[in-house]
């Protein structure tokens, strides 16, 4: 971890009246609950808390028994990838893109922004009226371009529409970071580069991309966080996790088990699960990225 | 728009400070858009029928998430007087111990006359325990039934009057139609209510062991026999002829109806009103399809929907309330209206009969064909279902019909999949509640 | 930008274009949607692009409530709107009040458990809120807090976004900074206030937007922690329209409430632009 900057502030009780307030929020907000959700992986209880048997590691067993969850485990790699990629080079470069248009700045900006503010209810809603098979604004123009979408019986398909669903969120997310990022590199600095000869493909690779690597590093990481726990809903929307299970990764399962079917053992199992496999993915990030960021 | 606000509340404040102080029960509930209109009318119709209860309805979002409210209220001591849940939450209600208090208790606690054989037997059959107690108030219950498109039909040469009655007339039907250029001739909407288990009660099977559920917690599901093989065989057949089109899980298949695309379906009979409203063509419905040759076929459908279920915790006085409310809309004109406004079931057959003679089915033909489907003597095997976990059993059988439909599984191994993991979730309910 | 190269020019713009037109087509897809009636969106299929001639109609109902057509009656958005956006001010100002903080003390100070407390905080990222909704409403209960603001903001302002946003942006500012600041006798707040936060505009901008965003689309916990109809926010409002199933939804006056709905965050993207470029000038020091 790199926290190290050579020069520091001394004071024994400062920093931490600074935390205090977050820390108190996080503590009793998150901790607290989230520790006693977590607990109920090794009870099964009824759904209004009215019988909990201890059982264990049973939750967890099970869980790892069934194939269709190990499946999932693989699902949820391949989505991640896809969304946390996808998402950031194409609001790379959008970013840039934008970040060098004086006319019209502001419209697109606030075009590339602002559909992250639909609701998300809405938002399912409008990606059913877009694909729905044959019926869709888009499956429709897709049909007429000769692909057969239907996402509803073909795996290949339905991926592809949560990824996109996903993507496109983040889009406008990642984008605004990345804005913010390039418009804070100094413009002095590209000026003396364009002086010296280099032209606009080199001064973002050896000007811009290095001075944007702590905002790329912190969205690499919340991309990933994103995709493995944010999604339910835009999948819940469109495929539902089918055809069959395919597109049910695993935060999926932890909403079906623990929301609706109200399974609580269960749900907390993979809950515990779930956050095992992002903080290890978290730490290795911070271990093995985080060094190439520049600060 | 505040102005109005603010008079409302200074006219209700007035009327409040001068009647005795009421007593509020909560009601939570899952309807939204026009069906929240009309609980709001039932409440209000009953808090103006007396003055010493005030029913509140109050929108909890979909069931899932009313159910997850509930619990959450539950735990921290403010749960509702009122609750309502999906008919396939019915066992985790039931099974709950202490947190739900059954309605024949409830009224009968409360004094009134509770006499079980007013409801119709389908329909409250679903919510009764074995031992003829009803648990919860079937409120908003609908059954599957067949549409069709009749100007389909006319173009394709069919009788727009004399729908399929069975499978083998279904499937010529839509040979026709797909003939006549129509690429969606049938789909369904909650394929496993509709195709699995409404199916097996409705040909007198078990959908599950142990009366469907009713009669212990060692239920196991039954939908490996010849007969549902064969059925689920016939719809995979159609399918890769191009008769049957899958359109999605849960109601998605509702849209393809009424946009016309999609020619017949089988759907809830409370799909009445979306069709009604936005369907550009004439329609028609027609009872469920069936194998004649099938001893007891018909016999009668299943009911979905949701019920009110009363919790507990709650003061006796509330119950009281609570009680006055259940027995207002049990009412026969009450039930009437609200059959006819929404298209839901009656809940008594008395309520049937009053519609009946109302003239309202001549008026609006084929609304009647839900309830003849459902007003008959139930058997062991067509009461209802009542198993544990069954949202994750019924999304197991959403996830293996998948399967079958996109040609991944053979319809046996489809089903015997549906099987083997469906009972590993009963066998988990049961212990966990024994 | 610096030098003229017009094809350059012109091919961005051409990225950029094709990029807003992908990412707005949903929105573009719901203003149709608004100027069309509800039986003519389900009845075309395709839905019809061309737009037709209802808009009015439907903002109005959606804004105003009343009857429509087929007899429903929709609630007015107005005061809903009004909960939402107290809830989304409060949510970011808190969010980035109480982050600001702790990533100022994590990045400059040397003190037992930072780590430790870096990855507490990060952790909240880690287990989605509907895992461990029952728990924290059971938390909230007991504090009093159901129904009210407080209830409504306080457990969504533990932000792990925010704090690690800040931490890198501190990070790359430059030591010279504080030495200089130091070398002038200004204590830590003083550095803080006079110089970080200035400088720390673009970040601030950037977040705010974003946590303002998600305040105001909180529909899961508003849902659980109210009960009484004047506390419900906007998305619920929205999700209370749509019919689930069985009846059937005005589309068109959906659409218009979730456009209603896209109006003050759009707003609050447009003003935080401004910020951005202030935020350029100053790191020109």
């Amino acid at each position: 971890m790199t926290f190290e900057k050579r020069v520091r502030f001394r004071s024994s009780w400062l920093p931490w009246a600074l935390v205090a307030p977050q820390l108190l929020v996080v503590v009793l907000f998150f901790f607290w609950p989230a520790g006693q959700a977590l607990l109920e992986s090794v009870y099964e209880s009824d759904a209004f808390g009215m019988s909990s048997t201890f059982v264990g590691l049973d939750n967890f067993k099970r869980l790892f028994a069934d194939e269709t969850y190990l499946q999932s485990f693989w699902t949820t790699a391949i989505f991640s990838i896809w969304v946390a990629g996808c998402g950031l080079t194409i609001a790379l470069l959008l970013a840039v893109m934008a970040d060098r248009i004086v006319h019209g700045g502001l419209f697109y900006k606030t075009s590339l922004i602002v559909p992250y503010a639909i609701a998300p209810a809405v938002v399912g809603v409008l990606w059913v009226f877009m694909f729905t098979p044959s019926m869709g604004v888009v499956s429709h123009a897709l049909k007429q371009a000769g692909v057969d979408w239907n996402h509803l019986l073909n795996s290949t398909h339905a991926m592809t529409l949560i990824v996109t669903a996903a993507v496109w969120k983040q889009i406008s997310y990642n984008f605004l970071f990345f804005l913010a990022a390039l418009q804070s590199v100094p413009k002095s600095l590209l000026e003396a580069a364009a002086i010296d000869g280099a032209g606009p493909w080199m001064r973002f690779w050896t000007i811009q991309l290095p001075l944007i690597t702590p905002t790329a590093f912190f969205l690499l990481v919340v991309n990933i966080v994103y995709a493995f726990f944010d999604t339910f809903a835009i999948i819940d929307a469109t495929t539902s996790g089918g055809p069959g299970k395919d597109t049910a990764i695993l935060v999926y399962k932890v909403y079906q088990d623990g929301f609706k079917a109200m399974d609580l053992g269960g749900s907390a199992a993979q809950s515990v699960v779930l956050m095992a496999i992002v903080i290890a993915l978290t730490v290795l990030q911070f271990r093995y990225i985080e060094k190439r960021v520049n600060y | 728009m505040k102005l109005r606000n603010t008079l409302t509340s200074m006219a209700l404040a007035l009327t409040a400070l001068s009647a005795q102080a009421q007593t509020e029960i909560q009601m939570w509930h899952s309807m939204s858009g026009a069906l929240g209109e009309w609980v709001n009318g039932l409440a209000n119709s009953y808090n103006q029928s007396q003055k010493d209860y005030k029913v509140v309805p109050v929108f909890k979002g979909n069931y899932d998430e009313s159910m997850t409210a509930a619990m959450a209220a539950f735990r921290g001591g403010n749960a509702p007087h009122v609750l309502q849940v999906f008919e396939v939450g019915t066992a985790t209600m039931m099974y709950s111990k202490g947190a739900i208090v059954p309605v024949a208790k409830v009224m009968k606690d409360a004094g009134y006359k509770f006499d079980p054989s007013v409801y119709i037997p389908a329909v409250a059959g679903y919510y009764t325990a074995p031992n003829g107690d009803i648990q919860s108030l079937p409120f908003n219950s609908s059954t599957p039934v067949f549409w069709y498109n009749k100007d389909a039909f006319k173009a394709a040469g069919l009788d727009p009057e004399s729908p399929p009655k069975t499978w083998t007339e279904l499937t010529l039907a839509a040979s026709k139609l797909k003939a006549s250029g129509h690429k969606c001739p049938f789909t369904t909407a909650w394929q496993t209510w509709v195709h699995l288990e409404t199916f097996s009660a409705w040909h007198d099977v078990e959908f599950a062991t142990q009366r469907n559920g009713f009669k212990g917690l060692n239920a196991r599901l039954n939908v490996t026999t010849p007969l549902h093989v064969r059925h689920i065989e016939n719809l995979a057949n159609m399918s890769a002829n191009g008769l049957f089109v899958y359109k999605g899980r849960a109601g998605a298949a509702g849209a393809t109806f009424e946009s016309g695309e999609c020619a017949m379906y089988t759907n809830s009979s409370a799909a009445y009103a979306g069709i009604k409203r936005n369907a550009k063509f004439a329609f028609g419905v027609s009872t469920l399809p069936y194998y004649p040759d099938v001893k007891g076929a018909p016999q009668n459908t299943i009911i979905g929907g949701a019920s009110l279920w009363v919790m507990a915790g709650k003061n006796s006085n509330e119950y009281k309330g609570v009680a006055g409310f259940f027995d207002h809309l049990s009412k026969t004109d009450v039930q009437a209206k609200s059959h006819q406004d929404t298209g839901y079931l009656p809940i008594t057959t008395a309520a049937y009969q009053a519609t009946e003679k109302s003239g309202f089915y001549k008026q609006n033909p084929g609304t009647d064909v839900s309830v003849t489907q459902m007003v008959r003597k139930t058997t062991d095997r067509s009461q209802g279902i009542r198993l544990g976990n069954f949202v994750q059993i019924r999304t197991i059988m959403d996830e293996e019909l998948e399967q079958v439909w996109s040609g991944k599984k053979s319809p046996k191994d489809g089903l015997e999949a549906i099987k083997k993991r469906g009972d590993e979730l009963l066998v988990r309910f049961e212990n966990a509640n024994r | 930008m610096i030098e003229r190269r017009p094809l350059a020019t012109f091919l961005s713009h051409l990225i950029v274009l094709a990029g807003v037109l992908i990412v707005a087509f949903p929105v573009v897809l719901a203003l149709v949607a608004t100027t069309q009636t509800s039986e003519q969106i389900v009845q075309n299929f395709p839905m019809s692009m061309v737009p037709g001639d209802n808009l009015w109609a439907s903002f109005h109902q959606a804004l105003f409530g009343g009857q429509t057509a087929k007899g429903n009656t929709l609630p007015a958005v107005a005061p809903m709107l009004w909960v939402s956006l107290v809830s989304a001010v409060i949510i970011s100002f808190g969010k980035i009040a109480i982050s600001l903080l702790s990533a100022f003390a994590i990045v400059y100070f040397r003190f037992p458990f930072r780590n430790l407390i870096f990855w507490m905080i990060f952790i909240t990222l880690m287990l989605p809120v509907e895992v461990r909704i029952l728990p924290t409403y059971a938390v909230v209960s007991s504090l009093g807090m159901l129904d009210t603001y407080a209830g409504l903001t306080l457990p969504l302002i533990a932000s792990a976004t925010a704090t690690f946003l800040f931490r890198q942006f501190f990070l790359t500012v430059p030591d010279e900074l504080v030495e200089a600041a130091r070398m002038d006798g200004a204590g830590p707040m003083r550095f803080f206030l006079d110089i970080l936060l200035p400088l720390s505009r673009t970040s601030i901008a950037a977040l705010f937007v974003i946590q303002f965003i998600y305040g105001w689309n909180q529909y899961l916990w508003p849902l659980l922690v109210t009960t009484t109809e004047d506390m419900y926010p906007i998305v619920m409002g929205i999700r209370r329209l749509m019919a689930g199933g069985d009846a059937s939804t005005e589309w068109n006056v959906v659409m218009a409430t979730a456009i209603l709905a896209m109006l003050p965050p759009a707003l609050v993207v447009i003003l935080m632009q401004k910020w951005f470029v202030k935020g350029l000038v100053d790191t020109e020091k």
